[in-house]
């Protein structure tokens, strides 16, 4: 298996898509003719020309809602959204649109489109473009969310998504395009939307991640592991349909677990996925769950403070052994 | 009105143009009342008064063509093919409405009829109209996308960023604006900087024309020209039907910032009676066969009511259903 880059991975599947499938088009801002802000669509112009490649005006409400009209219309659209910041100017297609026409049109149409959207800290932007939003679209019934962590689930996952007849909202984490992994090459590789995956199996505790999280995750394992704790990691791939089930089995094996989110604290996923595990494995735990999450403040630009707001591999760490001991 | 009508189509169609313009405000009518009975909940906004553009530019698509609208589009649906009974039950909340009365007044659709939906935040059917014509234009098919909006959509951003791309795209467009001068109850001049609306697609290269919207034949000839256009250039096009809601914005609004004046003004253009006299003085038909056209009309809205009267409600289970695939 040759090994590729989250960026390539995530390149290649839409090379491939648009090869199977002629209904699958994409554009964005800046895809087409300059190949995309963080080059994911590079040679897809020279490829498949034009009309199914196509650059935007920086409108991007319009651009999630002309894939919304496209994919009513039977073709398969992937509209990019240059950062998942951008997202929150889509809102109203996305929200009141995206997410609604197949229910209140009673069933009659549905819309095969993705909305890809790099995202995530840890890069210096500032408030403005560092967000993780996650939690926002995961509030709002009628769109599947994935989120993949490394590069073969980068490709699995957006060939999964592009052949789904629901909106799918897929997110790439800014900091893992460079990440190394092993990428099937098997144009039939795909990586189903809906399934968490146990990214490195353990006894005592779980730790529930997603994206970025999942690689930080799996680095304090490795270091708890070296002081005899044994963590499982799992890693959410799709954050709805979220695995409950999967997250449950875990945490009812291991009896205790932490949840890492990069999104803030204050409503986001990890108090959801808390409260889930507290309400069906209440009888199982050994401790309460603990949560490891963004600050609840605005992004800083300074390096030196941006580290506090974000989650590090040295707070999940502590939060383990917070857990480990019992101590909340 | 200066146009001889027989130039213009043949009697049949003549009368159909009557018949839909009657129905629709029979509908709405009857809509009001059933409101006012409770039979109806939500949101109401009626369409009486701005009847002549829906019939015209219905009449002057072809049915293969797309139509997107807003929120009062019991007319738009109806006049397209939909069932009155099916939509009154979705106004009803039936299992039998046309969206199995999960959609209510404000979200009709029948992809069978090319019926692409009423959406209900202001301008949100703008970038969707785009999506569909891309699509048309992507498979090869023939067909153009007719987008029906008010007056207080054009200052939305989607708008502008539509009216945009759909030049930049090069995009088979039909824009009609439904200017029936108030965005709820503010007045066109309390909200737009130009109020001649049509003039605003100069920014975007977008030819336009405004025409009498109380006058089915004018809106009738100037959508013909119109879409003749788009589907000849697959360029987008915008008219301006100037019309008049005779009722308030919705049903719980009595209308109070318009005059008696004004509101007698446009009453006295009211496009259904002064259609039925141009028919009457051409001689296109007598009083009797425009009785007989009322009476099935009446009778159609009766068998509506009866019919979502009648209609069992959604099943629980059904809440579920719909929303994936």
């Amino acid at each position: 298996m040759p090994e590729m880059t989250y960026r390539d991975a995530l390149n290649m599947a839409l090379q491939e898509e648009m090869r199977r499938d002629p209904t699958v088009v994409t554009w964005g801002e800046d895809v087409a003719l300059y190949e995309g802000a963080f080059k994911v669509t590079r040679g897809l112009l020279a490829e498949f020309g034009e009309e199914r490649v196509k650059d935007t005006p920086i409108s991007e409400n319009t651009i999630v809602g002309v894939a919304v009209g496209a994919a009513m219309g039977g073709l398969r659209p992937v509209a990019e959204l240059m950062t998942v910041n951008f997202a929150l100017l889509a809102m109203d297609q996305i929200v009141n649109h995206m997410t609604k026409a197949r229910y209140m049109f009673g069933g009659q149409t549905f819309l095969p489109m993705v909305i890809r959207m790099p995202g995530g800290g840890g890069s210096q932007l500032g408030a403005q473009h560092s967000q993780s939003l996650e939690t926002f679209f995961m509030h709002c019934p009628g769109v599947h969310i994935v989120y993949p962590s490394t590069p073969a689930d980068a490709k699995g996952l957006l060939k999964s998504a592009i052949r789904d007849n629901n909106p799918v909202i897929f997110l790439e984490h800014e900091l893992l395009y460079n990440s190394k992994g092993e990428v099937p090459e098997d144009p039939e590789f795909l990586v189903p939307i809906g399934r968490a995956e146990v990214k490195r199996p353990g006894e005592q505790i779980t730790i529930v991640a997603y994206a970025r999280m999942t690689v930080l995750a799996l680095q304090a394992a490795e270091e708890l592991a070296k002081e005899g704790v044994s963590c499982e990691v799992l890693d959410l791939r799709s954050l709805a349909p979220l695995d409950e089930a999967s997250i449950l089995a875990s945490v009812r094996k291991t009896g205790r677990a932490v949840v890492v989110e990069e999104c803030w604290r204050t409503c986001g996923l990890g108090a959801e996925i808390s409260s889930r595990i507290f309400e069906n494995c209440f009888d199982t735990l050994k401790a309460p769950v603990r949560r490891v999450s963004g600050l609840d403040v605005p992004m800083p630009y300074s390096r030196k403070i941006e580290k506090l707001c974000i989650p590090q591999k040295e707070s999940i760490v502590e939060a383990v052994k917070a857990v480990m001991q019992g101590s909340y | 009105m200066e146009t001889k009508l027989r130039l213009v189509m043949v009697d049949q169609k003549l009368l159909k143009l009557y018949e839909q313009m009657f129905l629709a405000r029979e509908f709405e009518e009857r809509c009001a009342e059933q409101y006012t009975k409770g039979h109806i909940t939500g949101f109401l906004h009626l369409y009486s008064g701005q009847e002549a553009v829906a019939v015209g530019a219905t009449a002057a698509l072809h049915r293969d063509d797309y139509i997107l609208s807003a929120y009062r589009e019991h007319a738009q649906a109806i006049v397209r093919g939909a069932e009155p009974k099916r939509v009154m039950a979705e106004l009803f909340g039936k299992a039998t409405g046309i969206c199995k009365g999960k959609g209510g007044s404000m979200h009709l659709f029948d992809p069978a009829l090319n019926f692409m939906g009423g959406y209900a935040i202001v301008g949100g059917q703008f970038p969707i109209s785009l999506g569909l014509a891309f699509a048309a234009r992507f498979r090869g098919e023939d067909r153009i996308t007719a987008c029906f909006f008010g007056d207080g959509a054009v200052n939305q951003g989607t708008f502008h960023e539509s009216l945009n791309w759909a030049r930049l795209w090069e995009l088979p467009v039909l824009f009609v604006c439904e200017n029936n001068f108030y965005g709820i109850g503010t007045e066109v001049h309390r909200s737009s900087a130009l109020a001649s609306i049509h003039r605003r697609t100069c920014g975007y290269d977008i030819p336009s024309e405004k025409v009498d919207g109380m006058d089915v034949i004018a809106v009738y000839k100037a959508i013909r020209h119109a879409a003749e256009k788009v589907r000849e250039t697959g360029l987008p096009y915008f008219i301006e039907a100037t019309t008049y809601r005779f009722r308030g914005h919705s049903m719980s609004d009595p209308g109070k910032y318009r005059s008696t004046a004004e509101h007698e003004l446009w009453k006295s253009r009211d496009p259904i009676p002064n259609y039925a006299r141009q028919l009457l003085d051409e001689g296109i038909a007598d009083r009797a066969a425009l009785d007989a056209i009322e009476v099935r009309c009446k009778a159609l809205v009766e068998e509506a009511v009866t019919f979502a009267e009648e209609s069992p409600w959604p099943e629980d289970g059904e809440v579920y259903n719909d929303i994936y695939v």
